[in-house]
C-alpha cells in the first residue's frame, strides 16, 4: 500500500519466510494493522468499527435464522413464530437481527455525517465516499427486502408502496415493476426473489467494505483538522500517526463495549421498540394498514418521497413543462433518489478548499441546521402526510437540497476560514500556552 | 392575540389527534411484568388462561402457541398432567390421518375462525397503547408499547352503546380504533368462577386475560430479560476494562497539562 511511509512487514521465522514468498497473507494483515493513523482521530471516528461488527452481527444472526425460515407466503410468518417459540434461543436470533439493523443504520448515519462535518469526502477520498454511498444503498435495499420477509402487514404493505415508486416511472414504469415483484402485485413470488436477494447483497456488501478500507488505505484517514499526515520520512510521519493496533484496535473496542452495552439493553428490555405493531398482523392483501410507515431509518427519505404533492408549485411547474409526462408521483421519487444523488455528489458540490469544518465559521452552522433538518424529517416521516406534517417535510425537503446544491457551493467562495495548524502535531500540543510560572520553571 | 394563537395550538393538536386516528382512551394499568426486571405473576396467567378457555375461545384461536408451552418456567406453569387434560379438550385437525383427532400437548391451541374473529397469539404485540408525544414514541421508552394495556383497556371501555351498520351490531368502545367494534362486550362481573377465589370484577377478569394474552404472545420474555441483564453486566465490566487499558495506552502519548 502506498501513502504514508511506514515500517513494512519482513518475514523473521523460516516458515513466515517459507509462507510469505508463496502467498504475502501475514505481511497484507500485519500492514494493514500497523497502517499509520492519525494520533489525533476523536470519538466520531469509532463507528467504522461498530459498523463492521454489524455487518458480521447481520451475517452470522442471518444465516443460523435462514436455517429456520421459511420463504412461502403461506408459511413465512408462521415459520418466524416457530423461530421465536420453538427454536432454542430463536428469540435471541431474531431480536438480534432486526435491532441489529437499527444499530447498523444509526451508526451508518454518524459515520456519514462525521465524513459530512470533517471533509473526508473531499480530495483525494472521493472513490472512499462514493463506495461508502454504494454500501449504504446496497444497505438500504438489503434492509427492505429484509423488512418484507416476516411477511406481516408492514412488510407487505411497505413492499407494495416501494415497488410502487417504480411504477411511477413514466413509460416503462409498469412493466419495470411487474419484473421485479414477478408478477403484477406483491405475492409470493415477491417474497421468494426478495429472501434470495437478502442472502445475497450481504456478501456485496462485505465485498465492499473491503475496497472501502482499501480506499481510505490507500490515501490515509481524514482527522478532525482535515491537516494531512506529513509523508517526508518516516520519522515525520511517525510524529502525526501512530499504528492502528495497539492503539485504535483498543480505543475502537472499548467504544465498541459501550455502545454494545445499550444495544444489549434494548434487545434485552424492549425488543420491539423501534418495530411497528402491525408488523405482528399477517399480511393481509385485503386490509390496508391505518397508515403505512417504513422503519425509522427510511423515515428522511420517505418524508422527502411524501414531500411534493400536486400543490406544490414546483411540482406543477414542472409537470406542466413536461406535458404531464413528470405527475406528483414521479416528481416525489425523482426527489427521494435525488436527494441520496446530491448527498453522492457532494465531493464535487463543496467548493470549500478548506476540508474540515472545525475550521469553516459559516459552514458550521449550515451543517448542524442540516443535521436538526434530517431529524425533523425523521419524524414529519412518521407522521400521516396531511396538514402542519405535509408543510414541515416540505421546508425539510428544501433545505437537504438547498445545502447541498446551493449552499455548499458559495460557501466556498463566501466564507473566510479559520487558521488551520501546519501539522497534526501541532493539534496535539496543549491549547493554551504554558503560564508565566510555568516558563520561569523551565 | 394569545388566544388566537391558542387557538390555532389548538387547531393543530386536535388536527394530528385526529390524523393520528390510531386507538383511542388507553389506561396505563400496572402489569407485574413491566420494567427490565417484571415477570409474569404465574397466579394470574393461570386465571387469565381460565377466562381465555371460557371466554375468549368461544370465537378466538391462538394459532402460534404450543399447548406444552403451558408448562414452561415463567408462564403459567400447568403441570405435565394437567397439560395432557387441557389438551384433550381440543379437536386437531390432522393430516396425516386426514381426520380430526384429540388434541395432545405438541400440538397447538387450535384455530379459530368460526365467525372471523381474528386469532390472539400475537395480539398483545400486533397493537400499541402509546404513541407520544406527537408519534415519536418516547413515551414507550418508560411506559412500554402498552399492547397489554391497549388490550385490558379495550375489554373495560366500553360505552354501553350499540348501533347497526350494514346489517351487524357495532358496540361503542373508547379504546377500539374509530370507537365502533363488532365484538360484544365480552366480560361480565362474576362470569368466570376463580377455584381461588380472586376479584372475578370485569376489570380483574380482564387484566388477567391481558397477562395471559402477553404470555401468550412473548412466552420468552423472562430468558430475555436474564440474557439483557446478564449481557449488560458483562459489557459493563468489559467497558471498564477497556477503558482502563485504552487511558494506559494512550497516557504517554496525551500531553499532560502544563508540561
Amino acid at each position: 500500500m502506498a501513502g504514508i511511509p511506514h515500517e513494512k512487514y519482513s518475514a523473521k521465522s523460516r516458515p513466515e519466510k517459507w509462507l510469505h514468498e508463496r502467498l504475502p497473507v501475514v505481511s497484507l494483515i500485519y500492514d494493514t494493522l500497523m497502517i499509520p493513523t492519525p494520533k489525533n482521530l476523536n470519538w466520531w471516528w469509532i463507528w467504522g468499527i461498530v459498523l463492521t461488527f454489524c455487518l458480521a452481527l447481520q451475517i452470522v444472526t442471518g444465516i443460523v435464522l435462514a436455517m429456520h425460515y421459511t420463504p412461502h407466503a403461506d408459511m413465512a410468518f408462521a415459520s418466524v413464530e416457530h423461530i421465536m417459540r420453538n427454536v432454542n434461543g430463536g428469540w435471541a436470533l431474531r431480536y438480534l437481527h432486526s435491532n441489529g439493523a437499527s444499530l447498523f443504520f444509526l451508526a451508518a448515519y454518524i459515520h456519514m455525517f462525521r465524513s459530512l462535518y470533517y471533509g473526508s469526502y473531499k480530495a483525494p477520498r472521493e472513490v472512499t465516499w462514493i463506495i461508502g454511498m454504494l454500501i449504504y444503498a446496497t444497505m438500504m435495499a438489503t434492509a427492505f427486502m429484509g423488512y418484507v420477509l416476516p411477511w406481516g402487514q408492514m412488510s407487505f404493505w411497505g413492499a407494495t408502496v416501494i415497488t410502487g415508486l417504480f411504477g411511477a416511472i413514466p413509460g416503462i414504469g409498469e412493466a419495470l415493476q411487474t419484473w421485479l415483484l414477478g408478477g403484477p402485485a406483491v405475492e409470493n413470488q415477491t417474497l421468494n426473489r426478495f429472501f434470495s436477494l437478502h442472502y445475497l447483497l450481504p456478501f456485496v456488501i462485505a465485498g465492499l467494505v473491503v475496497v472501502h478500507i482499501w480506499a481510505f488505505h490507500s490515501t490515509g484517514n481524514n482527522n478532525p483538522t482535515g491537516v494531512e499526515v506529513r509523508r517526508g520520512s518516516k520519522e515525520e510521519a511517525k510524529r502525526d500517526t501512530v499504528p492502528f493496533w495497539p492503539y485504535f484496535v483498543i480505543k475502537d473496542l472499548f467504544a465498541l463495549s459501550v455502545i454494545l452495552t445499550v444495544f444489549f439493553a434494548i434487545v434485552g428490555f424492549m425488543p420491539n421498540f423501534l418495530g411497528h405493531p402491525d408488523n405482528y398482523i399477517e399480511a393481509n392483501p385485503l386490509a390496508t394498514p391505518e397508515h403505512i410507515v417504513p422503519e425509522w431509518y427510511f423515515l428522511p427519505f420517505y418524508a422527502i418521497l411524501r414531500a411534493f404533492t400536486s400543490d406544490v408549485w414546483i411540482v406543477q411547474f414542472v409537470s406542466f413543462i413536461t406535458g404531464g409526462i413528470i405527475d406528483a408521483k414521479f416528481f416525489g421519487v425523482m426527489a427521494m433518489f435525488g436527494s441520496l444523488l446530491v448527498m453522492a455528489l457532494v465531493p464535487w458540490l463543496d467548493t470549500s478548499m478548506v476540508r474540515s469544518g472545525r475550521y469553516r465559521p459559516m459552514f458550521k452552522w449550515w451543517f448542524w441546521l442540516l443535521i436538526l433538518d434530517f431529524i425533523v424529517l425523521t419524524w414529519a416521516g412518521g407522521r400521516p402526510a396531511e396538514g402542519i406534517y405535509a408543510i414541515i417535510s416540505l421546508a425539510g425537503s428544501a433545505y437537504w437540497f438547498l445545502y447541498f446544491l446551493v449552499i455548499l457551493p458559495v460557501l466556498g467562495v463566501l466564507e473566510k476560514p479559520l487558521p488551520r495548524p501546519a501539522t497534526i502535531e501541532e493539534d496535539c500540543e496543549p491549547r493554551e500556552p504554558p503560564s508565566a510560572e510555568l516558563e520561569s520553571q523551565l | 392575540m394569545k388566544t388566537a394563537a391558542a387557538a390555532a395550538a389548538f387547531a393543530v393538536l386536535a388536527e394530528s389527534a385526529f390524523a393520528a386516528g390510531g386507538s383511542g382512551y388507553v389506561e396505563d394499568y400496572d402489569f407485574s411484568f413491566e420494567g427490565p426486571f417484571g415477570k409474569y405473576d404465574q397466579q394470574q396467567l393461570q386465571r387469565g388462561l381460565l377466562v381465555y378457555q371460557e371466554v375468549c375461545a368461544a370465537c378466538h384461536g391462538l394459532r402460534y402457541v404450543p399447548i406444552r408451552t403451558l408448562g414452561d418456567a415463567g408462564g403459567p406453569g400447568l403441570g405435565s398432567g394437567a397439560i395432557k387434560a387441557f389438551a384433550a379438550n381440543f379437536d386437531v385437525y390432522d393430516e396425516e390421518l386426514e381426520d380430526f383427532r384429540a388434541a395432545t400437548p405438541v400440538d397447538n391451541f387450535p384455530v379459530n375462525d368460526s365467525v372471523g374473529a381474528p386469532d390472539l397469539s400475537l395480539m398483545t404485540k400486533a397493537r400499541a397503547g402509546f404513541s407520544g408525544p406527537e408519534g415519536t414514541g418516547l413515551t414507550q421508552l418508560f411506559r412500554g408499547v402498552g399492547g397489554s394495556e391497549y388490550m385490558a383497556s379495550l375489554l373495560t371501555h366500553y360505552t354501553g352503546e350499540e348501533k347497526e351498520e350494514a346489517g351487524t351490531t357495532l358496540y361503542g368502545n373508547e379504546t377500539y380504533s374509530g370507537g365502533w367494534i363488532s365484538m360484544a362486550p365480552p366480560l361480565e362481573d362474576g362470569l368466570v368462577e376463580y377455584p381461588d377465589g380472586s376479584d372475578n370484577s370485569v376489570e380483574a377478569m380482564a387484566i388477567d386475560v391481558a397477562a395471559f394474552l402477553t404470555w401468550a404472545a412473548e412466552p420468552k420474555m423472562t430468558a430475555r430479560k436474564q440474557m439483557g441483564f446478564v449481557s449488560v453486566l458483562l459489557l459493563v465490566v468489559l467497558s471498564v476494562l477497556l477503558y482502563l487499558t485504552n487511558k494506559r495506552l494512550w497516557a504517554p502519548l496525551k500531553p499532560r497539562h502544563g508540561e
